[in-house]
């Protein structure tokens, strides 16, 4: 706590406080153009003023469920720097007119959800939580909850239900949860990236922070860079980069001096790129990498393969994933994520049949229609159902002349 | 049966939430870290404190992976095999880390999927403490400390001990 403050923390809920103006809040997260960290890229102001003012309490709910594979952004900040988010909580309870605050971690993360608390116990010995925070007025509640292991608790109607100590499935929107959200009154979930955002926003002013960045992609984000890299980890980057860039100068290029194969830019969830002039030009930009290459930046989370790696194990792998997370609500998905998995898993290991490629197309097909498109059309309630498609879009589209080799094709059969 | 000191801290617990219903999930942990699995006795009295049946508890639980409704030792060892840790060795932990504890009725070692440490994989969480930058050998030698003591776990659902 006190090197924490050493280093400014709690100044900027001070000073809110001070100013009681939650307008000026509202105003500069608004000019800073700061979009939602989890993945969906959501203004965050735009969220706040969706809030309807129907008398009922208002919840805050903090998504820190990180599960997509290759994702720890979230983790380096709940262990290394938990009053940072509490002091971002505060501050957004604040915004909104929330007395308590849901902190929502998986559960395999013991050691943030005790680090976290800990800052909690701390922040209310020194008065910044609790009830008439330092003589405002304003009470506020903080309450980290642990989830259980399942990766379908990171979309936010199932994490509410979890919350409300029900199975993690994803409820039918609309209504949206900022409407009909925990115990079915008004919710904000935000990430926890965004509500720590929001305090440094505060601090440079939001004008400042929106000249950060590229075109409506403002500010920094956190980039989780992982795989075949001589320097993995969490890096925070300002949008605008080239992918070139982030590979091969921040996390140092691709180990044992080997060629890069293919990287998933946003995400397990999102369709792949490969080792392209094009592709490594692109510009780390939310809407402009969308537009011209059909994926997205998700999560922020950078997974880098080198020439040796076999694209059909890692389709089967995170195929396998999708399967097991699967929270069995809508057929598509519960049915088809299975089917997907088996058939990768006889291509990737040596027992694939001619026209399994096809199988693949034709099942995804089931879940999302437009399988080759992007962004992704849906037949199910969460976009978990159609996030191994997006792997079977990506080898249909860069590997079917390396699958064909190893499954031969139906002109052989 | 929760002990005297986790009747206390569950009914503090439930005080948390606006609806007790919501208590499910952190009793849960804390049953499991006391008894070192999720017994149906547990449920049920768990249910007394969520103001809930014995059956929706167990509805609930059986959702989530990391309750194991059966003893299952001291030790919980989970190890990643998912897309970062598979291209770097995480299997060949797991296939060690198997092929040592499989009649070991004190360790149980299961394949997990993602556990947001893939900038230095493979990993692996012992009862939900992290490991990192693993060989099958470092692996065994992490898993060996906690046995003898050098190593001091968490309970098995990570609480503190």
């Amino acid at each position: 706590m006190q090197r924490a403050q050493a280093d400014g923390a709690y100044e900027m809920w001070k000073e809110v406080l001070r100013r009681a103006d939650v307008q000026w809040i509202h105003d500069e997260v608004k000019a800073s153009g700061l979009r939602g960290r989890g993945g969906a890229n959501f203004p965050t102001a735009i969220k706040w003023e969706s809030l309807p003012d129907n008398g009922l309490p208002r919840h805050l709910v903090i998504n820190g469920d990180e599960g997509e594979p290759s994702t720890f952004k979230d983790r380096v900040l709940l262990e290394g720097d938990p009053h940072a988010l509490v002091e971002g909580v505060c501050i957004e309870a604040y915004r909104i007119g929330s007395h308590r605050a849901f902190i929502y971690l998986r559960g395999e993360f013991a050691l943030g959800a005790d680090r976290v608390q800990q800052a909690i116990n701390e922040a209310r010995a020194a008065g910044f939580v609790g009830t008439n925070i330092l003589g405002s007025g304003f009470d506020l509640e903080i309450v980290v909850h642990r989830g259980a292991g399942a990766y379908i608790c990171g979309e936010e109607s199932a994490l509410i239900e979890s919350l409300e100590g029900k199975r993690g499935m994803p409820r039918i929107k609309p209504p949206l949860p900022i409407h009909v959200g925990l115990y079915s009154q008004p919710t904000v979930v935000n990430n926890v990236e965004t509500v720590c955002t929001i305090t440094h926003i505060l601090k440079m002013g939001g004008a400042e922070y929106a000249k950060l960045g590229v075109n409506r992609s403002t500010g920094t984000r956190l980039a989780a860079i992982s795989g075949h890299v001589k320097q993995p980890g969490v890096y925070e980057l300002e949008f605008g980069m080239t992918l070139r860039d982030i590979i091969f100068g921040i996390a140092g290029g691709i180990r044992d001096d080997k060629q890069l194969k293919f990287f998933l830019p946003g995400g397990a969830s999102f369709q792949w790129l490969i080792n392209s002039d094009e592709h490594l030009d692109q510009v780390y930009d939310i809407d402009d990498i969308s537009a011209k290459l059909g994926t997205t930046l998700g999560s922020g989370a950078i997974m880098v393969y080198d020439q040796d790696t076999d694209p059909l194990l890692v389709a089967w792998r995170l195929a396998k994933f999708y399967a097991h997370e699967s929270c069995g609500k809508c057929t598509p998905c519960r049915e088809g994520s299975g089917w997907i998995e088996k058939v990768l898993y006889r291509m990737s290991h040596g027992l694939g049949r001619p026209n399994d490629m096809d199988a693949l197309l034709d099942i995804s097909a089931g879940i999302s229609p437009d399988v080759m498109k992007a962004p992704f059309t849906q037949t199910t309630i969460c976009p978990l159902g159609p996030s191994p498609v997006s792997a079977v879009a990506s080898l249909q589209k860069w590997f079917r002349a390396e699958v064909e080799a190893a499954c031969g094709t139906e002109a052989q059969a | 049966m929760f002990t005297d000191a986790n009747k206390k801290r569950a009914t503090e617990i439930v005080a948390l939430y606006p609806k007790a219903h919501s208590a499910i999930l952190p009793l849960a942990h804390l049953a499991q870290d006391q008894d070192g699995w999720l017994s149906p006795e547990a449920m049920d009295e768990i249910a007394d404190y969520c103001d809930t049946t014995a059956a929706d508890v167990q509805g609930v639980c059986s959702f989530y992976t990391m309750y194991k409704r059966r003893p299952c030792g001291n030790l919980v060892v989970s190890v990643c095999t998912n897309v970062t840790c598979l291209v770097v060795g995480g299997p060949e932990v797991l296939e060690r880390l198997e092929h040592k504890y499989a009649s070991d009725h004190d360790v149980f070692v299961e394949e997990v999927e993602c556990l947001a440490a893939c900038g230095n994989a493979p990993s692996m969480q012992v009862n939900y403490e992290y490991h990192e930058h693993l060989t099958p050998e470092s692996a065994e030698q992490i898993v060996e400390d906690y046995k003898a003591g050098r190593l001091v776990a968490r309970g098995v659902s990570g609480g503190l001990a």
